[in-house]
């Protein structure tokens, strides 16, 4: 039996096919944009192909993400944290805290051993503490988001931020430039800033081990050796960090199939 | 170079009226902000002549700049300055300042010359923060609320928006107003956010114009609620350069339930006329 997660992103959209609630057959993700049903439809068909299936091999789609009550295809949702805690357990089964995140929301969660959850915080107001933040400074620096991470690791200084908001810390980083601080140092500035609002969130709902990331920030080893530092404890990055929702979705999908 | 729509006329003034060298005491005020910086003379407590320009990458520049633009066509000269106080976030880094006054002190004081000793109430719209201040009859500070960190309810957020719409900054209050009806806010609170949402409502076919008004409404809702935490006293002055900015001011106006003040002068220039005055009373207590 198949099922299939539909995460709607605030810039991504990402499908996972899943066989019998177990077995994952397919990822793929497309740009939002200004056309989120066509950018859905599209991810979906590529999803199909991938694992060689047809829409009417797929029994029930579930929705997540800021966007959830838009998704073509989904009968049912269910919230981006639930879904999160599901997919992290399912990949990680150790997972008791998960921090997500995305390119315009932060949240940590606190879940037990059958992915349920406990407690949780949200920034979905502020872009300091969200994947936007990046994609700004990574602009200011003229750097690509990719090169942001790699570029902190060979910092040598460490040179502080004033400023949290995002608009302000973009000017911040032109003047730090024109003071010629190097891209490195800047870049690692920039890490610090973002793990240290993320690592305020997840004090405010505690963490326990195992703590996992998810979601495109992820990606970036410095963010996650800055993390590693500031918690004082093991931060595991998921496989495929991104699409943790969209699993936890087809996960959810099965659940509601009654599969086991 | 392409147009810089954020970019704000920067200008100078003498008055017509008064000359200096009669004057007691001739004192100068530089607002060195994170945006703009203004430097004002007054003789005997009366505005003489100002500059109001944008602030550089360097404070101290910035205000040896201003000053001499201020100076220009006049003439008076910097050592005929009794004395010099230097406000504003660079207030530190004035190379001919005598001395240093808080920007919250300034513009309550700045405000009570602008606006008259009735006004209770000042919300200072800077360029990176929005502070309101209560104040008494001499222009004296109450107590203050101020958000420094946020670029929601500053100039800067306002500049964003101009520069996405491409509309001149001066321009956004008259044409906020040019819609058929008033849309809802933007709801989003940070500007990366709202400019996320602007773009999804021009794409979805809101003409620029209503994209400015719902800016502008988010703006004063986000100002009224500071407001709100200090509580409004009348009379009520809106100082620094959002001021100028009808759509924000009209709108903030009508969810207040009262109407702003009209000023002397430019409302960019109140922290200056407070440094300025400030320096005064130092003369006259003979402390310069």
């Amino acid at each position: 039996m198949i099922t299939a997660g539909i995460d709607m992103g605030a810039k991504n959209i990402k499908v996972v096919l899943l066989e019998d609630g177990r077995k994952v057959r397919a990822r793929a993700q497309e740009l939002g944009g200004t056309d989120t049903r066509g950018a859905t439809e599209k991810a979906f068909n590529a999803a199909l192909f991938q694992a060689g299936l047809k829409m009417a091999d797929v029994l029930h789609v579930t929705s997540t993400g800021a966007g959830r009550a838009n998704a073509p295809y989904a009968r049912d949702s269910v919230t981006e944290v639930g879904a999160a805690a599901r997919g992290a357990v399912f990949v990680h089964p150790a997972t008791r805290t998960v921090i997500d995140i995305g390119a315009e929301e932060g949240k940590t969660l606190r879940c037990d051993a059958a992915g349920k959850v406990i407690d949780f915080a949200v920034n979905e107001k502020c872009a300091a503490g969200a994947g936007s933040f990046m994609e700004s400074m990574a602009r200011a620096l003229e750097v690509k988001l990719e090169q942001l991470g790699p570029l902190s690791m060979k910092s040598t200084n460490t040179i502080p931020m004033n400023a949290q908001c995002a608009v302000f810390a973009e000017s911040e980083v032109v003047t730090l430039v024109h003071q010629k601080h190097s891209k490195e140092d800047i870049a690692k500035a920039v890490h610090d800033a973002i793990a240290d609002r993320i690592t305020s969130m997840v004090r405010k709902v505690g963490f326990e081990n195992d703590v996992v990331l998810i979601g495109g920030v992820a990606k970036n080893p410095a963010f996650v050796e800055t993390m590693k530092r500031n918690l004082q404890t093991e931060v595991k990055v998921l496989d495929e960090p991104e699409y943790v929702g969209a699993l936890g979705a087809a996960l959810v999908a099965a659940d509601n199939e009654g599969v086991k | 170079m392409a147009q810089e729509f954020w970019r704000w006329n920067e200008y100078r003034w003498t008055s017509p009226d008064i000359d200096w060298k009669g004057a007691r005491s001739v004192t100068c005020g530089v607002d060195v902000g994170s945006v703009s910086t203004q430097v004002v003379i007054m003789a005997d407590g009366e505005l003489y002549a100002f500059s109001n320009q944008r602030t550089g990458s360097s404070s101290p520049e910035s205000a040896e700049r201003g000053l001499k633009w201020a100076l220009e066509g006049t003439d008076l000269t910097l050592d005929k300055i009794h004395y010099t106080v230097g406000t504003g976030y660079g207030r530190v880094n004035v190379p001919f300042a005598n001395r240093a006054v808080t920007e919250i002190a300034c513009h309550a004081r700045g405000a009570n010359f602008m606006y008259g000793p009735t006004v209770r109430t000042v919300l200072d719209m800077g360029g990176q923060d929005c502070k309101a201040i209560r104040c008494d009859e001499k222009g004296k500070v109450i107590s203050f609320l101020m958000n420094d960190k946020c670029a929601a309810g500053t100039g800067r957020g306002m500049e964003v928006f101009a520069e996405l719409l491409q509309v001149p900054i001066e321009k956004v209050g008259e044409l906020s107003f040019q819609v058929d009806q008033e849309p809802a806010p933007v709801s989003s609170t940070c500007v990366v956010f709202a400019k996320t949402e602007a773009s999804g409502l021009l794409r979805a076919g809101w003409p620029k114009n209503k994209v400015l008004a719902a800016y502008c409404s988010a703006m004063a809702h986000r100002i009224f609620t500071l407001l709100e935490r200090i509580g409004v006293e009348k009379d009520f002055a809106i100082t620094g350069g959002i001021a100028k900015n009808s759509g924000v001011v009209k709108r903030l106006e009508k969810e207040l339930g009262l109407t702003v003040a009209a000023p002397k002068a430019d409302p960019q220039i109140a922290g200056g006329v407070g440094a300025a005055l400030f320096a005064k009373t130092l003369v006259e207590k003979g402390k310069a």
